[in-house]
């Protein structure tokens, strides 16, 4: 299962392993020796002449059609042939030139998309000469000129740009989806090259580098030039399918064309996922053949008995060839058996099964709920096999950053000296809730405002600029301790980088009420302090790390006043306030809780004013400890310690980690579908667990919510086993597993075990990680089961994978990942269903994904309405495929009884070929598209209606044996009442309709009215489509059985049609018609009866809701509830700052400050794979060494 | 900030996803809004509530029990006799017959029987079968409908299906294959004995016994307009098991070679291994008589076809019918008991509905 995490399959279809690629520059000849690849690619399957015979090759190599062919032969055979050759040629025909077609169009595209790309131009460097040139033309060792916003042609050695330093920026998008820019640089010598052609024709380097891999991230080489070697590695290269941005031209030299780059070697097939109910139907397949067999059996033992009995003497009349005997004609009557009872066998269910998927894969695409505007991008089924899964999830598998949140902090409240602000109230003092309409405060008065900044509570404004000493301080505080990076392009237009979003949105709020942070040195921090430009010298940056949970800094202001800023956790700073400051205390901390409620993530801020003495002797030993070769880690906490005391409080802030919009009535509409949800995220375990409260996941109304975080395995267990036994005393040591073994499969699945009450589950990284070590996976799982709602903190993408992985294998569930960024890549791949958000932080999650949309959102929509719609019609589809199938093919088991088991078929053979492929099979089509039991408001409204797929009722083993019991039953009703009522009966002119042909034609009328009207039945929601097919299809029943019996069809085509007139002379018959309805309304009868019965005592869910939408009729559907916001009154510290240490150290140490300023973005993201990057980034980090020179 | 460099990507002109091949989409994609796209097309939702539940059970046992009545008063009304001429009692005066059967004897028996009521109308005489697999895979297929039709070809060289009987001493049979080849040939004739014992015989019609269908489309001699079948069917050998040629079935030429109707009639193979085939026809002559009046019957049988061996039964079979065609009380019984059961069913759903189907229906959805 490893297997699945890896991220791409690689290509290995190679003629000759290549060891080394060599090759020079401007020398064709030389390179040509190699044979390299050129730049054309081709990924498009087939040409004209190859397309026929490989894709029927490939086509034969399914089971399905195998098994057509296989049937073909045995009906060749003429002692077998029960069958005419055509009732297995049409369907097989058919299916293949479905698919054939369905290909055909599929290489089509490809081909264009080939044609495209490979017609791209770009200018190459030839004899000299800039020439453009088709993008497949292009040859290793060519030199190629790329211009602004040009896709990069293929892998090439950047040579030279019109960079400063050579630079040059790339968007990588189409390589791993991020849509940030990166940086490259070229060597400095072959930099100097620049744009002089005639140098640039001259250049001969010579290239030594590794063969084509799919490795995006590494590259090693090296570059041979007057008879210097230079090291190449991944800084240097320009990967195909790159974007050139923000930079005027560069040149490269080829390394890599066409099918070699990393790009198409990075194509490989993806994972190939399958539902369960496919797992499901491959054992039905299995039993059904068996079944089969059985039935095949049982009547040629049958045919033994008689030829044995009667046969022998029936000679006479009916002789047998040459040296036949009782026993050979019972092993072809085997066969012949198997030929006309294979339509238990669903062949063409396979290709039904497609079809339907792919309907309900374009509903969801077209879906305008689930359509974005903003981003303009719809919900997209990327994988059109899965949808009726979408139906079944138990677990969910959520991201945080990105997928619940909108990853933007928005600074929301604040308490300054026992005051709060940023409520908005009305006249009468209520609070009112903040809307878009809502009034926005105006700080037009301050030229550095940033435009987006939003506050409402307009006091605040009028208190800064009222002079109030706490409030100048508090956002004086603000602007000064942080490592917030500023970057001004434009006088007056500033952008700051912040390591986490939390500071950026501190230090934005300071900024728009009048304290403006513009530039830092090492040694300064220049503000705008209410219009006034102010300096203040940097002492000193006590930085942030997990276990201080606060920072600080040591400023002196222009007026020489050394204080002490310090921003952190409640508890934190509280410990470690002056005792002056315990009445403010009292009233932030009231503050603080209301913010905690709220779900915003708070911090305290207070200050303190130094002694210069005291301070100077703290440098010192600060300095010491600062340079101590030993545990210097340790040491300076306790320096810090020593200095952040009797602190004075300022006051606190909140800010919003923003949800996305609709999370939190998302995940209560999920849970109430009792899908749990396991947040796995990189935050830290506070954030988490703010973002789980904020977002509904856990709840006050929850009986408890645990907390797991130890730092031993032995602890982490004892923990797991003393929440499970809260939650269930009873439950035992040993794991209740229930063993199976399918199909050789050997599996242990974790049943459920009973909870009564709602809990909570918090797990660090830390403990996870012990957690999921194998002795002990089977404890958290049972104990994370238990619980409704999961967050596991600090997680690796490669952790996310084992959990998803550890949920999928030891519970009988279908899971679901959701995840928009390139770390949860891993998760996506191993859950069931993956599902990518569309969002900001590139494609990456939406490649690997099988659905993607551009909002959380949409996952209920996605699941509660799509999901289960997908799912009932599948179950539906499958049942009452089944059911008609086997009702069809018993019936020929019944009359093997009284045709001496011969094989004779009951129904006309076209009737045989045409049932499935024509008289049924839009309808069922119909059935399985447009079906729903109540429409997606209701299916909000009530999303208990999802628990039937969780539990797998519509389909199963149990519904399959019941669907066996019933096709039984039907074809028992439609065998014997023709037969009773057709027995030594005469026509109303005396002449004969017990004879074969009428006997077949009544026989499969009534068959197909019979399976007609319970199809009727079945069906919940007639739409126009829906009757028409219905109805369509029993009219072109009796039109082609009229013209299939005619005289005209008779005398043109003698052998094949000798059913004439049987259809004019039965079906005038009044008693005929009297049968058909007789059959028709015992098949239904019970059925109806049954239904009803269940209704009326055991109501499921679905039967309640259907009631309930009937009484409604009248009154207008429901609208969808309104989630009043909670206000939670327990203490939660939201202490929310990035996870990694902070970069006091390089704000200090100057070393980002020697960047020349230049007007380029300078976000510079890290550009190590994704996927192995361990710590998540919720915010980008500042990439230096990109930046020096 | 997360938000100002969000808004310079926008401003790049860049969308997310749409970097791919086809590059600038301008256009929305949005998806439509019809109600086929949104599955909002206008539907009948029907459930099963009792309101429409149990009126139908209601209604259907009042449809079905009248039909039943109606259908089981019809079967019974029809006059059937049917007489079994097989001869396997020693009693039985066919026995001899059915003992000492070889192709080239003929063989009579004389059976008498008396009927207790008249037949009035139309009365239809059968043959009936028992035993006889005429629906056996091999038997229904060994038959060739081109020869049958009238094919030139296929009466030279008839279809393999036919075998073994396609063949014989080297020229084609025709008609060819086992179905043919088994064609019953019993000769029946019936007479009246009236009360001074003397024997009248009852006049039998042998046309018109056979589908419209079969008669005019399925079933044409070769030739053409040649009416000489002697020389039609001159280079074909009989069935093996036949008197006489298929061109000598009868002497109207309107109903001789493929076209005779007794032929017609048999080459209808029956779906199951007891059945019937029409026979004649006894006309009703005036609306005075009876077609067959009260009294003593006899029927002669020419015993030509042997079941004996596969433990065959023969009858003779004098029906009338109805516009539900022959005696057959099956269908009058089933509809008398669906209708009941219908009915019965209704009621007790009824009490289940009263009883808890209103608890259930009403009681809210916990949600």
């Amino acid at each position: 299962m490893g297997s699945l995490l890896s991220a791409c399959g690689i290509n290995v279809k190679k003629k000759k392993v290549e060891e080394e690629r060599h090759l020079r520059a401007n020398d064709r000849e030389f390179n040509l020796s190699f044979k390299y690849a050129n730049n054309a690619i081709k990924t498009s399957k087939y040409n004209v002449f190859t397309f026929l015979p490989l894709n029927l090759f490939e086509q034969f190599q399914r089971l399905a059609n195998a098994y057509f062919v296989f049937l073909l032969i045995l009906q060749l055979i003429p002692q077998i042939s029960s069958l005419s050759w055509f009732t297995t040629v049409v369907p097989l025909l058919l299916v293949l030139s479905i698919t054939l077609a369905k290909d055909l169009s599929d290489d089509i595209t490809r081909h264009k998309n080939d044609n495209h790309v490979n017609n791209r131009k770009v200018e190459v460097l030839i004899n000299g000469e800039l020439k453009s040139e088709k993008w497949m033309n292009v040859q290793v060792g060519d030199i190629v000129k790329l211009e602004n916003n040009e896709f990069v042609t293929a892998d090439l050695l950047l040579l030279s740009s019109s960079e400063p330093l050579n630079l040059i920026y790339i968007e990588t998008a189409e390589l791993d989806g991020e849509t940030n820019l990166k940086v490259k640089q070229a060597l400095t010598l072959t930099g100097d090259l620049g744009n002089d052609i005639q140098k640039l024709a001259a250049f001969n380097g010579e290239v030594r580098c590794e063969p084509p891999n799919n490795r995006l991230d590494k590259f090693t080489g090296t570059l041979t030039m007057r008879g210097e070697t230079f090291a190449l590695d991944n800084e240097r290269i320009l990967l195909r399918g790159c974007t050139l941005r923000n930079t005027e031209w560069c040149f490269g030299l080829v390394v890599f064309g066409g099918p070699d780059t990393k790009l198409m070697q990075n194509s490989g097939k993806s994972v190939f996922k399958r539902t369960s109910i496919d797992h499901l139907m491959n054992v039905l397949v299995m039993f059904i053949f068996g079944f089969l067999a059985f039935m095949c059996t049982i009547l040629s033992i049958g045919n033994a008995i008689w030829e044995y009995q009667e046969g022998n003497s029936f000679i006479t009349f009916l002789p047998r060839a040459d040296g036949a005997n009782a026993s050979l004609s019972a092993f072809l009557t085997f066969w012949s058996y198997v030929i006309i009872l294979n339509t238990v066998v669903p062949i063409s269910l396979y290709v039904s099964v497609e079809i339907l998927r792919l309907g309900n894969s374009y509903f969801i695409d077209w879906d305008r709920k689930m359509y974005h505007v903003k981003s303009d991008t719809p919900a997209q089924a990327r994988t059109t096999t899965l949808n009726e899964e979408l139906g079944q999830i138990k677990y969910i598998f959520s991201d945080k950053t990105g997928t619940l949140t909108q990853n933007i902090m928005t600074f929301n409240r604040c308490s300054i000296n026992g005051k709060s602000y940023g409520e908005v109230v009305d006249f009468a003092g209520q609070r009112v809730e903040v809307t878009e309409k809502t009034e926005k405060v105006d700080f037009s008065w301050n030229p550095l405002a940033d435009p987006k900044f939003c506050f409402h509570d307009h006091k605040l404004v009028e208190v800064v600029k009222s002079g109030s000493p706490e409030v100048q301080a508090f956002f004086r505080l603000l602007a000064l301790c942080h490592t917030v990076m500023p970057e001004e392009k434009t006088e007056g237009e500033l952008f700051y980088q912040a390591q986490s979003p939390d500071e950026g949105a501190l230090v934005t709020a300071a900024r728009n009420f009048g304290f403006v942070f513009r530039s830092r040195t090492p040694e300064t921090i220049s503000l705008v302090e209410m219009g006034v430009p102010t300096t203040y010298e940097l002492l000193a940056v006590l930085d942030f790390n997990n276990v201080r949970k606060r920072m600080s800094v040591i400023v002196r202001s222009p007026e020489g006043k050394l204080t002490l800023f310090c921003k952190g956790a409640d508890t934190i700073i509280y410990e470690r306030l002056h005792p002056s400051s315990s009445k403010l205390m009292e009233v932030t901390t009231e503050h603080l809780n209301e913010y905690a409620g709220e779900g915003l993530r708070t911090l305290a801020l207070a200050y303190k004013d130094l002694d210069e003495d005291e301070f100077e002797k703290w440098k010192e030993r600060h300095h010491e400890a600062s340079t101590s070769l030993e545990d210097r880690e340790a040491k300076l906490d306790t320096i810090y310690e020593e200095i952040e005391k009797d602190l004075l409080l300022l006051g606190a802030s909140a800010v919003e980690d923003k949800l996305q919009d609709g999370v939190p009535q998302t995940i209560e509409q999920l849970a109430k579908a009792d899908i749990k949800i396991w947040v796995l995220t990189g935050d830290k375990q506070e954030t988490a667990e703010n973002i789980g409260y904020s977002c509904n996941m856990l709840r006050e109304e929850m009986k408890e919510i645990f907390i797991v975080a130890a730092n031993t395995a032995e602890e982490v267990r004892e923990e797991l086993v003393n929440a499970r036994k809260k939650m269930s005393p009873e439950s035992g040591d040993e794991p209740p597993i229930e063993k199976s073994r399918l199909l050789g499969k050997k599996s242990q699945v974790v049943e459920d075990e009973k909870v009564d009450g709602e809990y909570g589950l918090v797990i660090n990284g830390h403990s996870l990680a012990f957690a999921l070590q194998k002795d002990m996976q089977l404890e958290l799982l049972r104990t994370a089961c238990m619980c409704q709602a999961v967050i596991c903190c600090r997680v690796t993408p490669l952790q996310k994978a084992q959990v998803v992985e550890l949920v999928k294998k030891h519970k009988k569930a279908v899971t679901l990942a959701i995840g928009d960024g390139a770390n949860d890549v891993s998760m996506i791949k191993t859950a069931h269903i993956g599902v990518g958000i569309s969002g900001q932080e590139g494609m990456q999650a939406v490649l690997s994904s099988d659905f993607s949309f551009a909002q959380f959102r949409y996952l209920q929509r996605l699941l509660l309405v799509h999901g289960r719609w997908s799912y009932l019609r599948m179950c539906k589809f499958l049942r009452y495929f089944f059911y008609k199938n086997f009702t069809f093919t018993f019936v020929h088991f019944w009359y093997g009884f009284f045709c001496g088991f011969s094989a004779q078929t009951v129904y006309d053979e076209w009737f045989i070929t045409l049932y499935n492929l024509v008289y049924t099979a839009l309808p069922v089509i119909g059935l399985s598209i447009f079906d729903q039991d109540v429409n997606d408001r209701w299916s909000f409204q009530y999303p208990q209606l999802y628990a039937p797929g969780q539990l797998n009722q519509y389909f199963s083993k149990m519904a399959f044996a019941r669907i066996l019991l019933h096709s039984c039953y039907s074809s028992l009703v439609l065998f014997f009442i023709p037969w009773a009522a057709m027995c030594d009966t005469v026509r109303d002119d005396g002449k004969d309709i017990a004879d074969y042909q009428s006997f077949a034609l009544l026989a499969q009328t009534c068959l197909l009215i019979a399976v007609s009207v319970q199809m009727g039945l079945d069906t919940y929601y007639w739409t126009a489509v829906n009757q028409f097919f219905l109805w369509g299809s029993l009219s072109v029943y009796f039109a082609v059985t009229f013209t299939m019996y005619s005289n005209g069809m008779y005398l043109i085509f003698t052998s094949s049609f000798p059913f004439i007139g049987t259809a004019r002379n039965s079906l005038n018959q009044p008693n005929v018609w009297l049968t058909i309805f007789l059959t028709t309304i015992l098949c239904i009868l019970p059925v109806v009866a049954k239904r009803f019965l269940f209704i009326q005592l055991k109501p499921t869910i679905n039967d309640k809701v259907r009631h309930k939408v009937r009484q409604a009729k009248a009154v207008p559907p429901p609208l969808p509830r309104k989630f009043p916001r909670r206000r939670i009154s327990t203490r939660r510290s939201g202490y929310a700052f990035s996870h990694a240490r902070g970069y006091g150290d390089l704000v200090t140490s100057g070393r980002f400050l020697r960047i020349p300023v230049k007007s380029r973005p300078a976000l510079f993201p890290h550009t190590d794979t994704p996927v192995a990057d361990s710590t998540p980034q919720t915010y980008r980090t500042i990439f230096e060494e990109a930046q020096s020179p | 900030i997360m938000a100002s460099s969000y808004g310079a990507k926008e401003e790049d002109g860049h969308h997310p996803g749409s970097a791919g091949l086809g590059g600038a989409a301008i256009r929305t994609k949005k998806p439509d809004n019809t109600a086929f796209k949104q599955q909002r097309l206008p539907a009948w939702q029907p459930i099963l509530t009792a309101g429409t539940v149990l009126p139908a059970f209601f209604i259907i046992g009042l449809i079905f029990i009248p039909i039943g009545i109606g259908l089981y008063v019809t079967s019974n009304n029809i006059k059937e006799f049917e007489l079994d001429y097989t001869g396997t009692d020693m009693s039985s005066p066919c026995f001899n017959c059915s003992q000492s059967w070889n192709s080239t004897n003929t063989c009579k028996c004389e059976l008498f029987f008396s009927l207790d009521q008249p037949f009035e109308s139309n009365v239809f005489m059968y043959y009936g079968l028992s035993n006889f697999y005429q629906n056996h895979r091999r038997y229904v297929k060994s038959r060739d409908d081109s020869q049958l039709n009238g094919d030139e070809r296929s009466l030279k060289e008839p279809s393999k299906e036919c075998e073994p009987y396609r063949t014989n001493e080297n020229k084609p049979i025709a008609p060819c294959g086992a179905i043919a080849n088994s064609m019953f040939n019993d000769t029946l004739d019936l007479f009246y004995i009236d009360p001074n014992g003397k024997k009248r015989p009852i006049s039998l019609t042998k046309k018109g016994i056979a589908w419209w269908t079969d008669k005019h489309v399925k079933f044409r001699n070769p030739g053409g307009s040649n009416s000489n079948l002697t020389t039609v069917f001159k280079d074909t050998a009989k069935p093996v098991n036949w008197h006489k040629p298929v061109y000598e079935l009868d002497v109207d030429i309107e109903n001789n070679g493929f076209i005779n109707e007794d032929f017609i009639v048999w080459m209808r193979t029956a779906a199951l291994p007891t059945f019937r085939k029409l026979y004649r026809i006894i006309q009703k002559n005036n609306d005075m008589t009876p077609t067959l009046p009260r009294g003593n019957y006899s029927l002669a049988v020419t015993y030509n076809y042997p079941v004996r061996s596969f433990e065959g039964r023969k009858r003779m079979i004098l029906s009338t019918i109805s516009w539900m065609g022959g005696k057959n009380p099956f269908l009058g019984i089933a509809y008398i008991t669906v209708g009941s059961i219908c009915f019965f069913l209704g009621v007790v759903l009824l009490f289940i509905h009263h009883k808890y189907g209103n608890r259930n229906n009403s009681s809210d959805i916990a949600s």
